[in-house]
């Protein structure tokens, strides 16, 4: 006989609990806003779906959406091969592995803002070392405050620095977990080294590579500290990715409805790209 | 095909050996017949995975030449000295099908698609997986992705060697059984040389025509299952071939007699050699019951099916003799006969006496 105990919810009440108040109230808090006007005294009137409505029609709302798409992909398409090439290309024992670990770690280590102020200095034209170093010795015109383009390639160019080693450690992860079996096998069954990677090392690596990705998707698209320490979303907009957009809305102009509304739809968008990369990155396994 | 020479080979994993015990392997120096079936026998971390691994090229010898015919391959990579090799552990191309497994070293040997359909076919065939062919190798159970491993190693019809390193570790023993008989039945096909790796004996014994005995890096006994069983040339051969081992004991050499606990022992010939630790080696089969000879005391009978192991002291040294019919008590006191053809002298756990003209 099968005895029923239901005394096992008591012990799942405090993380209900915990969820609640760090996830649940926030976001119905926001909810609540979306769908209402203020100004301000606290006097609210029904809104409907007129906030969402109006941001997903907004040319300004799609540009940033756009700039964000842009700016995660890029930064996508770079550092998930440049990690796996770098984890490739360490050591796989020896005294050097603590060496490049540890390296490889630094990056991550250091806080998003502090991260967008060393670039930031690094950068400036007649201050910074890198701004100095291309405009006054190799006499490339850059100046990430006034160029759009130095501006993009600069916050590119700092995301690859501060996350590569994530896809690194997570790649090397998967490498070093390889039997030496499966190399002497490729070597007896004559495959060259492309055929080695493609069927030995990545399917090996695929699992932590899922990770990697939807990681860096989600830190990627949501990320704001850096860019807004370092450009300020400028020059004019043209860094301005979503979630720098969102806080300008919010406690620039404090419009809180459509604020909470752009919200949830970044969420939703969020949510669902990570879902399908999920889902397409395992959907061999489950067959 | 070839005959494959080992010649003055060493091997050590560390940069600056110095002792003989830095070396993996010492000193060997080995012809394998083209066409035989060999296998390699010996305790686990005698070094048998490094003599294949350097026969294949995935090892590079520290001293010795290895020649495929005459031919110096020392310095070839294995894709250039046309071998195979299956290990321990299944190694399978996870997003591949069976087929694509099977036919991955002929691709990359850019045989063409024809004969490789071809051999594929008579391999699956040949190892009961035609019903596999077409689903994920990681879909597969461990012997059942072995099978594939060992079928990668077979595909390949214009090999030197065909080389097994322990591949039925995983295997459950009814399907063990079966395999090694289909390897077996495999080689007297194709008259590939094989050479299969193991640490059981009855393993080697089944499979192999002649079996090369290893311990501690040094090959002991080269011979057929039934001369290391009938003359072995080391204690050590004597003590893991046969269940169970021979008895190795102390012996006292004076005057051109061996004597065993103070009595005279008969040995098959003249006693070569001088100096050393002497030891006589006579197997339990040849050791019985009788009216007269060494005195000794039942200490244990085991009955083990078809006869029974009776363990009997004499003075201090355990004597095990195999006995059919009627058995001793235990603790009674009998006599043991050694045959005199079958017992021998060993020196420093090498066979040290004359064989029987
Ligand atoms: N890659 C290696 N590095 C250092 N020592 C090794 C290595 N592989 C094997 N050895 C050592 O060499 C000896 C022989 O090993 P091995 O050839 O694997 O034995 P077996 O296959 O007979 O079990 C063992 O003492 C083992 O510890
Ligand atoms: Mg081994």
């Amino acid at each position: 006989m099968k005895t029923e105990n239901q005394k096992a919810w008591f012990f799942v009440l405090p993380v209900l609990l915990l969820v609640a108040f760090n996830a649940l109230v926030p976001i119905m808090t926001v909810v609540n806003y979306s769908v209402q006007e203020t100004f301000g005294n606290n006097v609210f009137f029904w809104q409907g779906l007129d906030w969402f409505e109006q941001i997903l029609r907004s040319d300004r709302f799609q540009a940033a959406l756009g700039r964000q798409f842009l700016f995660t992909f890029l930064i996508l398409i770079i550092e998930i091969p440049l990690g796996i090439i770098i984890a490739l290309s360490m050591p796989k024992k020896g005294m050097w592995v603590p060496v490049c670990l540890v390296l490889m770690a630094l990056p991550m280590l250091i806080p998003w803002n502090v991260v967008g102020a060393m670039w930031n200095i690094f950068t400036l034209p007649k201050i910074g070392l890198l701004g100095y170093f291309m405009n006054d010795v190799l006499g490339i015109a850059y100046d990430m405050t006034q160029n759009p383009f130095a501006a993009w390639v600069t916050i590119i160019v700092m995301d690859v620095w501060h996350w590569t080693s994530l896809v690194v450690l997570l790649s090397y992860a998967g490498l070093v977990s390889i039997p030496d079996a499966y190399y002497q096998a490729a070597k007896i069954d004559g495959a060259s080294p492309w055929k080695v990677f493609r069927y030995i090392q990545l399917p090996k690596m695929k699992t932590v590579l899922t990770i990697a990705i939807l990681l860096r998707f989600m830190d990627s698209f949501n990320i704001y500290t850096e860019p807004f320490v370092l450009t300020g979303g400028g020059p004019g907009n043209s860094t301005t990715l979503l979630s720098i957009d969102l806080v300008k809305i919010a406690l620039g102009q404090f419009d809180l409805g459509p604020a909470a509304a752009m919200s949830l739809i970044y969420f939703a968008i969020t949510l669902l790209v990570s879902w399908l990369f999920y889902t397409l990155m395992t959907k061999d396994d489950a067959q | 095909m070839a005959k494959i020479t080992l010649s003055n080979l060493r091997h050590s994993y560390l940069p600056n050996p110095s002792g003989p015990e830095d070396y993996a392997l010492k000193e060997i120096d080995l012809d394998w017949q083209d066409g035989g079936a060999y296998a390699l026998l010996g305790p686990s971390g005698c070094g048998k995975s490094t003599l294949l691994n350097i026969i294949s090229g995935l090892l590079t010898p520290s001293e010795g030449r290895i020649l495929f015919d005459d031919r110096d391959v020392t310095d070839l990579p294995p894709d250039q000295r046309n071998i195979a090799q299956v290990f321990q552990f299944p190694v399978i191309y996870d997003t591949m099908t069976v087929r694509d497994n099977l036919a991955f070293p002929l691709r990359n040997r850019g045989v063409h698609e024809g004969r490789i359909a071809e051999r594929v076919a008579e391999i699956a065939q040949m190892l009961e997986v035609e019903e596999m062919l077409d689903i994920r190798a990681s879909h597969l159970s461990p012997d059942n992705k072995q099978k594939i491993s060992m079928g990668r190693g077979l595909v390949r019809d214009d090999v030197n060697v065909v080389m097994f390193d322990e591949p039925l570790t995983v295997i459950d023993p009814h399907l063990k059984w079966k395999l090694r008989s289909k390897l077996k039945e495999l080689h007297q096909r194709v008259r590939a040389t094989m050479i299969y790796v193991t640490h059981d004996q009855t393993e080697a014994l089944t499979f192999a025509d002649q079996v090369v005995v290893m311990q501690d890096g040094e090959i002991v006994q080269i011979g057929t299952p039934v001369e290391l069983f009938e003359r072995p040339q080391h204690t050590f051969v004597g003590h893991f071939i046969g269940s169970p081992g021979m008895n190795v004991l102390p012996a006292e050499e004076s005057d051109g007699a061996v004597r065993f606990q103070g009595r005279q022992v008969a040995l098959e010939g003249a006693v070569t050699g001088q100096g050393g630790t002497t030891q006589i080696g006579v197997r339990p089969e040849f050791v019985s019951l009788a009216d007269a000879g060494l005195p000794a005391r039942v200490h244990k009978v085991s009955d083990v099916g078809r006869h029974a192991v009776v363990e009997a002291m004499v003075g201090d040294t355990a004597v095990k003799a195999i006995v059919e019919g009627e058995l001793p008590e235990q603790g009674a006191e009998i006599h043991l006969a050694f045959r005199p053809d079958h017992t021998r002298l060993y020196r420093d756990g090498w066979l040290s006496t004359e064989a029987r003209t």
